[in-house]
């Protein structure tokens, strides 16, 4: 009996082994499936919590839901890979070792990098909203805030979902206009970006947007601390930014599991080939998700698209072929702009969002770099398809690989 | 493409003036392309170049993070010896490609 192992439960590592049990013989394969948590967080739901749009019970469910019958299925904090032995230590001790080892183990917040940013007013007037507890926080504080300059800040790059700090200040111009006190609140986007987004269109497109909401942009912005007593932020060149509340996009990394593994690069992820997802150092190790080190965006989307090109491959690696899949970056990502519309993003690691209409060239119904009424159901539709289809592995109505026809270059 | 004349030496530049041949590169050029970023080139420039010219020629990632780490610079002074945009006029004098970040 052949072991596969896969290390993390969330959304690259569920997709997989749904994939997998469907693909291998039950006789010749045991797979087996570790994560410290029981719950799943529909973490795209979070956005929404701050603005009271969704709650944390909209957000939940159990991870065994989503399991196909015959995983082994462990709830055991991933104490560190030995990767020249084939073995996994967990957390109470127990070892398991694995044929093929496929690490899913995505990324966190540390917040910690930051000097002052988890500090004496971390959850009073500094939030997150990438976590639940963050997000859940932050929905109280707005429930009864006077309103001041509300300064959301990404602390550095890469950072997963690129578009949702955008997607929140779209919805907070929104949220406090509706509640009549958007006067009193001052909204300004702090990036260390040199401006809305990294692709010449889209960040036209999104910096246009931001001005026509009156959303303030500071680019270029490495934050090297959080003052809590004067409640500023400051750059690395002595730039300042005053807040009342700081709404933090904190330094994303991979587990501690990795660097404790030795596999990480100094942000702890994994250096992983971008076209065929194999470790670079392990030819038995797979890396799909936000854990891996790929010049694309870290998000559900991308894990989606990859994990047709990983199961492809992972069979080549299994039969001794050459590798037949290569990943191409694909990412596709709905942006809400707020009052009920939003944008759609897709691209790719050669080429950038472009404008058209996706996924029927001149069809759509999705409007690409348009701001319109049904990307945003897009974007609430994505929520069931994530628990229904997504997670599941079934296949969903879009290529993997990105189309160029609809596309206006 | 582009030809542009630094230091009495003819080198192979891009649009944005990056050079694209990193073996042309030498201490004079760096000094010239310095003084068109008004920074007056010090050996502790010469230290933080010499870091990203071996980071970049073993393929790895340029991040204010790295450099932090590196032992050679902390950020601040980063920030104090290429004033503005440090990794953009680094790389630049360095010779080597302006770094891209991709989220
Ligand atoms: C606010 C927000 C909005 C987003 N919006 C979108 C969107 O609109 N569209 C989109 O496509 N994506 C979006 N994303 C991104 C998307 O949620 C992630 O990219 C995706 O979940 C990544 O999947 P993953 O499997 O790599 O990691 P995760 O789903 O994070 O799973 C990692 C799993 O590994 C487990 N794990 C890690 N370390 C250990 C250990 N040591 N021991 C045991 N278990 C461990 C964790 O418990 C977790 O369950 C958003 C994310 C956020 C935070």
């Amino acid at each position: 009996m052949k072991k596969l192992l896969i290390l993390g439960a969330g959304t690259a590592g569920t997709m997989m082994a749904n994939k997998l049990r469907k693909k291998f013989l039950r006789e010749d394969w045991d797979i087996t499936i570790v994560d410290q948590y029981k719950t799943h967080y529909y973490q795209p739901g979070f956005l929404f919590i701050p603005f009271g749009m969704y709650s944390a019970q909209d957000v939940i469910k159990p991870k065994s839901d989503f399991f196909p019958i015959g995983v082994n299925v462990i709830y055991s904090k991933i104490e560190k890979i030995i990767p020249d032995e084939n073995h996994v230590l967990l957390a109470d001790g127990v070892v398991l070792n694995y044929d093929y080892l496929i690490i899913a183990t995505g990324t966190r917040t540390a917040p910690e990098e930051t000097p002052g940013l988890k500090d004496k007013l971390w959850y009073k007037e500094i939030f997150d909203f990438y976590t639940i507890e963050g997000a859940v926080a932050l929905s109280n504080f707005f429930k009864t805030w006077q309103g001041g300059e509300l300064v959301v800040n990404i602390a550095e790059l890469p950072y997963k979902c690129p578009v949702a700090p955008l997607e929140f200040v779209f919805f907070a111009d929104a949220f406090f206009t509706e509640r009549g006190m958007r006067d009193k609140v001052n909204i300004t986007y702090v990036t260390p970006l040199p401006g809305a987004f990294t692709k010449p269109r889209a960040t036209k497109m999104l910096g246009e947007l931001l001005k026509s909401k009156n959303i303030n942009i500071v680019p270029d912005f490495n934050v090297a601390e959080v003052d809590n007593d004067v409640k500023k932020i400051v750059d690395y060149a002595g730039n300042e930014v005053k807040f009342d509340c700081l709404v933090s996009i904190p330094t994303n990394m991979g587990d501690e599991m990795i660097e404790r593994s030795g596999m990480g690069d100094d942000m702890n992820f994994v250096p992983t080939d971008k076209h065929t997802l194999q470790a670079r150092d392990y030819k038995n190790i797979f890396v799909i998700g936000d854990a891996a080190n790929l010049p694309t965006s870290k998000a559900g989307s991308v894990a989606h698209f990859a994990s047709e090109i990983l199961e492809e491959n992972l069979m080549c690696a299994i039969e001794g072929r050459p590798y037949t899949a290569s990943f191409d970056g694909h990412a596709n990502c709905y942006i809400e702009t707020g009052y009920g519309k939003g944008t759609l993003i897709d691209f790719n690691y050669d080429t950038e969002p472009l404008a058209g209409s996706f996924p029927f060239p001149g069809l759509g119904p999705f409007g690409l770099l348009k701001v319109t009424r049904t990307n945003h159901y897009g974007k609430l539709i994505f929520r069931w398809l994530y628990w229904h289809i997504l997670l599941k592995g079934k296949e969903m109505p879009i290529d993997s690989e990105m189309q160029m026809a609809g596309k206006k270059l | 493409m582009a030809t542009k004349s630094i230091a009495g030496v003819n080198v192979e530049v891009n649009e944005e003036g990056y050079m694209t041949d990193a073996s042309q590169w030498t201490k004079e050029i760096a000094t010239e392309i310095a003084k068109e970023e008004g920074i007056e080139i010090t050996d502790k420039h010469f230290e933080v170049i010499d870091y990203i010219r071996e980071k970049v020629a073993s393929g790895e990632g340029l991040t204010i993070r790295g450099i932090n780490k590196s032992g050679v610079v902390d950020a601040k002074t980063f920030y104090q010896l290429f004033p503005g945009a440090p990794l953009k006029k680094a790389t630049k004098i360095a010779g080597v490609p302006k770094p891209v970040s991709c989220i």
